[in-house]
C-alpha cells in the first residue's frame, strides 16, 4: 500500500469520527450552519480525495451524502430519519475503508445502490418543499460552495500534488480554509462540465440564499475563530509519529530508568564518590527524558468518548428513550495505552446508564423527572490518578433486587449482608456471577458484563465504584492511574523478604512501638489502631501473606503502612520501610499469576526481583470483615445507620424475678423509684401507688418478682402526659452504653428478645408490651380512643430493633401498624395502592433515605397531605431543618417514645378535627 | 521420535540421524535428560526472591541478565525430599510459552547423543508424579535416563493455577 493511500486512509477515519460527532450535535441543533459547514467539508473532502486516488465506490457514497447534506444547508428540514441515513452512510464507507486497509488498497466490489438511491430520494424528498425541479437536484452537487465552482471554472482539471497535500491537510478542522481557499474538490479526473454547468446554475438560483449563509457563518466562526486559528497553528507543528516508535522509545525510557535506579544504588553505597554529581545531573535528564516521553503518550480522553455520542443517539432510537450525554473534561490527557484499555469499560458502562439507567420518558415523568434523560460523562485528574465519573439520573440501583441476587447466587448469607454497607452490597453488581443470567438485567437493572468491566479496570490499576440513589441515579466512578509504564513503590519488608507496594494507595506512614503513641491494640485477636478518631483494622502483611513469622519479632513494633482502596481504609503492617523507587512493572510469569495479592513484579536497583503488592487483592483478601467507609461523606447518616450493631445506646440493666439480667433502653424509662412497701396500696386487684397526685398502677414484669415484705420496691416509672406506670424489678444494677444488637428474639411476650451487655446474656423487656398492661386503654384516650379511628400507619425503620420496639408502642397506640424494612418496601406497599394516615419513617436508612422518602411522597398528588413524622437518632437543629424541608410534618427523636405519641396523637386529632 | 519433538527443528534433526541430543542432569540421584533444543542456557541461581502463596514447587523469582526468570524446585516437582547440606545449585534455564524458567537440579551431566528408536515408554508401575512429566526412559549402560518432559512439567502446573 503506498503511503499515499495510508495517510489517506488515516486521515479519513479521522475525519469520519469526526463527522459521526459532528452529526449527532447537528441533529440537536439543526440551524447550527458551523455544524453543517463542518460535516459538510469533510464529507466534501473525502470524496475530493477519493475520486483522486481512484476509488469510485466511496466517491459515490460520500457524493450522495454530500447532496443530501447540501439539501441541508438549503434549508431543508434535518430529519431524524435523514441523519440515521447519512449515519448509515458513514458505517458503509467505514467498513469499505477497513477493507480497503485489509485488502492493501483495492477497493472491495460491491454495490452501494441501496443506499445512494435512499440518498437520492431523500434529497428530493428534501427538496420537495422548496419547489425546486428535482431533475437538476440529482444533478448538482447542491450547496457547494460559491468559490470552489469559481475555481473550478479558473482552473478546470488541474490536479496538482501540491493541492492533494492541501486536500490532505484541510480534513483537520480548519474552518477559513474552507470558505478562502476551497478544498481541492477539483480532484475528480475528468470533468464532467454539464455538472459544472449545472453547478453554475444551481449557484445562480441560490445566490441570494448562499451569500446570506456565508455571512452568517461567518458570525457564526467569529466566536470561534481564535480558538480554531491556535488549533490549526498547532496541528502545522505537529508530526505524525507511528505508535509503534513511541513503544519502543517508551521501553527504552524504561530500561534507562531501572539503570539509572542501578547506578544510584551503587553510589549509595559508596559514600564519596566522584559519579555522584555526573549521576545527579543523569538523573535529573532520565526524569525529564521519561517526562518527555510520557508526554508523547498523552491523549485526551475525548478520543475515547468521539464515538459515544453516536452510540448513545442510537440507543436512544432504538429504546425510544430521550438522552442527553454531557461530557465534561474531554481535554484531560492519560497514557494513550491506559486510553485504550478502558475505552471499552467507558462504553460499555455508558451503555448501560443508557440501557438500564436511564427510564423511558413515561416513566421519567411519572417520577417526577424531566422526560430527557442525562448521562453525565466527566473526567478530571486527582493526584497521579484520573477520575472518570458516568453519572445518569435514572432510576437507580436496586438494593433488595441485589440482596436477593446475592443470596441466590450465595455470594453471602443474609447474616453477612446485614453487617454490609450499602456501597459494599452494590459493588456485588461486580461479581462475575451477576452478569451472566439474562433475567438479571431485568431484575437488577444493570450487570451484564460489570464483572468484565471491573477486570479491565483492574487490570490498569484502577478502581471502579459506584454511589446510587433510588429514584436518582446512579454514579460509577473510575479512578486509573496517568500511566501504567512506570510505577512509584514504597518499599518495605516482612519477615526479611522485601515488598513493593504502589504509592498511590499508600495514605500514610505510622510507626508504632509499645511505649509511644500509637501502638497496636487487639480486639479479641483482630489488631487495630486508633488513629486520629478512628479505629483502623490492621493486617499484618506477613499473615496475609502466610510468611511465618520470626517468634522473636515483637508482633506489636514496626511500621503501619495506611492504604486506600476505593473506599475501604486499611493497614499493613510491615517490618521495615525502606525508600520509594520508581519501577517499571513487569508481568508476573502465568504460573504465579493466580496469586491476588500481587500485580506483578520488577527488577530492583540492586538487581534483585522483588513483588509488587496488589493492593487490590489486599483489600479484597482483607474482605469484608475489616472494611469501613471512611470515606463516606455521609458521615453522620452512617454513624446513624449501624445502630443495629455498632451504635451505643444507654441500657437500664436490673433483675427481676431470675438471677439474670434484664435491659430496657434508659431513655424509655421517666425515672427510678423506690416506693416504701406501706404505700403500695391493693385495689380492684391491682397494685398501686399514690404517684405526684394520682394512682400509679403498678405492674409485675413476671410472677417471680419479689414482693417485698418490708423497705422500699424499685420501680421503673414508665410516664406519658400525666399517666405513669410503675414496673415493679427486684434491683436495679447499672446503667450501661452498650451497642445493642439483639441477637435471639424472643416469642414470650412483653420480651424482645436477648443480647450480650456487660458480656452477659441479658433479657431485653418490651415495654410496649407492659404499658398496656397498666392502663388498657394506655394511648387510646380521649380523641383517638374510638374504635372507630383505628387508624393506618406505616413504620418504616431499617433497624430490626427498632422495628421491635416502637412497633408494638405504636400498636399500642391505637394504629393498625404496618412495618417496613426499608423506603423501598414501603414505595412499592404504597404503589400498589395500599393507603395509609399516618407514616413514621426512620431518616437513617440505606439506598433511600427518610429525606428522600419524604421528598418523594410530597411529590405524589396521593400522599401531599398525608401526616409524615421523621424518627432520627440524629436531632440537630439542621436536620430538623433539613427534615421540614423534604416534607415531614414532625421531626422526632428516636428515643422519644413519649414524644412519637405526642406527634402522632397531635396529627390524628388534628385530622380528626377537620374530619369532624 | 520422542513424544515431545514438536518443534520443526527439532523433528529435522531426528529425521537426519535419528537421534536426539540429551542434556543429562541429576536429581535425586536420578539422571534426566532433557531435549537440547529445549534448554536455553544452565546457570547458578543468585538472589532468589521468595514468592508467598505460590505453589510449593516455585522456589522463587530471579532476575537472569535483566530478565525474570521463574524458578522450579525439581525436588519437589518430583516429590523428592529437599538436599541436605550445603550444596550449590543449578538451574536449566528454559523457554515456555514465551516465559523464562529455571528448573533447579542438583547437578547438570554431559550432554548425549541418544538413538530415538532406543526410547521406551514409562514402566506402567512408575511413580505417578514422576509419570506426569516422562516422556520416557532410555537404558544406558549402567543407569535409566528418564526423558524430563519439560511441556508437562510447567504445562501441568500452569493448568492447575488456571483452575
Amino acid at each position: 500500500m503506498d503511503d499515499l493511500l495510508r495517510e489517506f486512509l488515516t486521515e479519513t477515519n479521522e475525519s469520519l469520527d469526526t463527522v459521526d460527532v459532528e452529526l449527532v450535535k447537528f441533529e440537536q441543533e439543526p440551524n447550527n450552519a458551523r455544524i453543517l459547514d463542518n460535516i459538510f467539508r469533510l464529507v466534501h473532502t473525502i470524496k475530493g480525495t477519493c475520486g483522486f486516488l481512484g476509488l469510485p465506490r466511496l466517491e459515490a457514497l460520500a457524493h450522495a451524502a454530500e447532496t443530501l447534506m447540501g439539501k441541508f444547508r438549503e434549508g431543508a428540514a434535518v430529519t431524524e430519519e435523514a441523519v440515521s441515513l447519512v449515519l448509515q452512510t458513514i458505517d458503509r464507507i467505514k467498513g469499505i475503508l477497513a477493507e480497503l486497509e485489509a485488502n492493501e488498497g483495492e477497493e472491495p466490489k460491491g454495490e452501494d445502490r441501496d443506499l445512494i438511491s435512499l440518498l437520492e430520494a431523500m434529497s428530493m424528498a428534501e427538496a420537495a418543499p422548496r419547489k425546486e425541479p428535482p431533475k437538476k437536484e440529482k444533478k448538482e452537487t447542491a450547496g457547494t460552495l460559491v468559490a470552489q465552482v469559481l475555481e473550478r471554472e479558473l482552473r478546470p482539471g488541474e490536479v496538482s500534488l501540491d493541492e492533494l497535500e492541501r486536500a490532505f491537510r484541510e480534513t483537520a478542522v480548519e474552518v477559513e480554509i474552507a470558505t478562502d481557499e476551497p478544498p481541492a474538490e477539483e480532484a475528480p479526473v475528468g470533468i464532467d462540465f454539464a455538472r459544472v454547468a449545472a453547478e453554475i446554475e444551481a449557484r445562480m438560483k441560490q445566490a441570494s440564499p448562499d451569500g446570506k449563509e456565508e455571512k452568517a457563518k461567518a458570525s457564526a466562526e467569529d466566536g470561534e475563530g481564535e480558538a480554531k486559528s491556535e488549533k490549526g497553528s498547532v496541528s502545522s507543528q505537529s508530526i505524525r509519529v507511528n505508535v509503534e516508535t513511541l513503544e519502543h522509545l517508551m521501553t527504552m525510557v524504561s530500561e534507562l530508568v531501572l539503570t539509572r535506579n542501578q547506578l544510584l544504588e551503587i553510589v549509595r553505597r559508596h559514600e564519596d564518590s566522584e559519579f555522584k554529581v555526573p549521576l545527579q545531573r543523569l538523573s535529573n535528564v532520565t526524569a525529564e527524558l521519561q517526562e518527555g516521553v510520557m508526554k508523547t503518550r498523552m491523549q485526551p480522553i475525548g478520543n475515547a468518548w468521539q464515538k459515544l455520542p453516536r452510540i448513545v443517539r442510537d440507543l436512544a432510537q432504538e429504546l425510544g428513550k430521550q438522552i442527553e450525554l454531557e461530557m465534561v473534561g474531554a481535554d484531560t490527557e492519560l497514557d494513550r495505552q491506559v486510553l485504550e484499555l478502558i475505552k471499552d469499560p467507558l462504553t460499555h458502562m455508558v451503555r448501560n446508564s443508557a440501557d438500564h439507567g436511564l427510564e423511558r420518558p413515561d416513566d421519567r415523568r411519572k417520577a417526577g423527572k424531566t422526560e430527557k434523560g442525562t448521562i453525565r460523562l466527566a473526567a478530571y485528574h486527582e493526584g497521579g490518578h484520573i477520575i472518570i465519573e458516568i453519572a445518569d439520573d435514572g432510576r437507580g440501583l436496586s438494593l433488595e433486587r441485589i440482596r436477593q441476587k446475592i443470596i441466590e447466587n450465595g455470594l453471602a448469607t443474609e447474616a453477612e449482608l446485614e453487617k454490609m454497607s450499602e456501597g459494599q452490597i452494590y459493588k456485588h453488581i461486580f461479581a462475575p456471577g451477576f452478569s451472566t443470567a439474562a433475567k438479571v438485567t431485568s431484575v437488577s437493572g444493570r450487570g451484564v458484563g460489570m464483572d468484565v468491566v471491573r477486570t479491565n479496570i483492574e487490570t490498569i490499576g484502577g478502581t471502579v465504584d459506584l454511589k446510587s440513589v433510588q429514584g436518582k441515579g446512579t454514579t460509577f466512578t473510575i479512578k486509573i492511574p496517568l500511566t501504567l509504564a512506570i510505577v512509584s513503590t514504597l518499599i518495605v519488608e516482612s519477615c526479611g523478604d522485601r515488598f513493593a507496594i504502589p504509592q498511590l494507595s499508600v495514605v500514610e506512614l505510622v510507626r508504632v512501638q509499645n511505649n509511644s503513641e500509637h501502638r497496636i491494640e487487639r480486639i479479641k485477636d483482630t489488631p487495630v489502631l486508633r488513629l486520629r478518631n478512628k479505629l483502623l483494622p490492621l493486617v499484618p502483611l506477613a499473615g496475609l501473606l502466610k510468611v511465618e513469622m520470626s517468634a522473636e519479632k515483637s508482633e506489636d513494633e514496626g511500621f503501619i503502612v495506611v492504604m486506600q482502596v476505593g473506599n475501604v481504609t486499611f493497614g499493613l503492617v510491615v517490618d521495615g520501610v525502606f525508600h520509594t523507587e520508581e519501577i517499571v512493572v513487569k508481568p508476573m510469569s502465568k504460573m504465579l499469576r493466580h496469586i491476588t495479592m500481587f500485580s506483578g513484579n520488577t527488577i530492583l536497583g540492586d538487581g534483585s526481583v522483588i513483588m509488587i503488592v496488589d493492593p487490590n487483592g489486599v483489600a479484597s483478601a482483607i474482605g469484608t470483615a475489616v472494611a469501613t467507609d471512611t470515606l463516606d461523606s455521609h458521615a453522620d447518616a452512617d454513624a446513624a445507620r449501624g445502630i443495629d450493631n455498632d451504635a451505643k445506646i444507654s441500657m437500664l440493666l436490673f433483675r427481676a424475678g431470675s438471677p439474670e439480667p434484664k435491659a430496657v433502653p434508659l431513655s424509655l424509662v421517666t425515672r427510678l423509684e423506690e416506693f416504701e412497701i406501706e404505700k403500695i396500696e391493693h385495689s380492684n386487684g391491682r397494685d398501686l401507688v399514690q404517684y405526684r397526685g394520682s394512682l400509679m398502677p403498678l405492674v409485675y414484669p413476671n410472677y417471680d418478682v419479689r414482693r417485698r415484705e418490708e423497705g422500699t420496691q424499685p420501680m421503673l416509672v414508665f410516664s406519658d402526659s400525666g399517666r405513669s406506670m410503675g414496673l415493679v424489678v427486684d434491683e436495679i444494677v447499672d446503667i450501661v452504653e452498650e451497642s445493642l444488637n439483639i441477637q435471639v428474639g424472643s416469642d414470650v411476650p412483653g420480651v424482645l428478645g436477648s443480647a450480650v451487655i456487660k458480656g452477659k446474656a441479658t433479657e431485653i423487656l418490651d415495654i410496649g408490651h407492659y404499658l398496656p398492661l397498666a392502663f388498657e386503654d394506655w394511648f387510646k384516650r380521649k380523641e383517638i380512643s374510638s374504635a372507630a379511628l383505628t387508624r393506618k400507619l406505616l413504620f418504616i425503620d431499617d433497624s430490626a430493633f427498632f422495628r421491635n420496639m416502637l412497633g408494638p408502642v405504636m400498636k399500642a397506640a391505637g394504629f393498625d401498624v404496618t412495618i417496613c424494612a426499608s423506603a423501598t418496601e414501603a414505595m412499592r406497599l404504597l404503589g400498589e395502592g395500599a393507603a395509609f394516615d399516618v407514616i413514621v419513617s426512620d431518616i437513617e436508612m440505606p439506598v433511600v433515605n427518610g429525606f428522600e422518602f419524604a421528598e418523594m411522597l410530597r411529590r405524589d398528588a396521593r400522599f401531599r397531605e398525608t401526616p409524615i413524622i421523621a424518627l432520627s437518632a440524629l436531632c440537630t437543629p439542621a436536620s430538623i431543618e433539613r427534615g421540614r424541608q423534604s416534607g415531614f410534618d414532625e421531626y422526632v427523636a428516636k428515643f422519644d417514645r413519649p414524644g412519637l405519641i405526642a406527634a402522632l396523637k397531635e396529627i390524628s386529632a388534628a385530622d380528626y378535627g377537620i374530619a369532624a | 521420535m520422542t513424544a515431545t519433538s514438536h518443534t520443526p527443528g527439532a523433528a529435522a534433526n531426528d529425521s537426519l540421524s535419528g537421534q536426539i541430543q540429551y542434556v543429562t542432569v541429576f536429581i535425586g540421584g536420578q539422571l534426566f535428560g532433557l531435549p537440547i533444543h529445549k534448554v536455553h542456557d544452565v546457570f547458578v541461581p543468585e538472589s532468589m526472591t521468595r514468592v508467598p502463596l505460590s505453589a510449593p514447587e516455585v522456589a522463587g523469582v530471579l532476575n537472569l541478565r535483566g530478565r525474570i526468570v521463574t524458578a522450579i524446585n525439581m525436588r519437589r516437582r518430583l516429590g523428592l525430599p529437599q538436599r541436605e547440606g550445603n550444596h550449590g545449585i543449578m538451574a536449566v534455564g528454559i523457554e515456555y510459552r514465551g516465559e523464562s524458567y529455571g528448573l533447579i537440579i542438583d547437578e547438570v551431566g554431559e550432554v548425549l547423543n541418544l538413538d530415538a528408536a532406543g526410547r521406551e515408554a514409562n514402566p506402567a508401575n512408575l511413580d505417578p508424579r514422576w509419570a506426569e512429566i516422562s516422556g520416557g526412559v532410555h537404558r544406558l549402560s549402567g543407569q535409566l535416563m528418564v526423558i524430563l518432559d519439560v511441556e508437562r512439567v510447567l504445562g501441568r502446573m500452569q493448568g492447575d493455577m488456571a483452575a
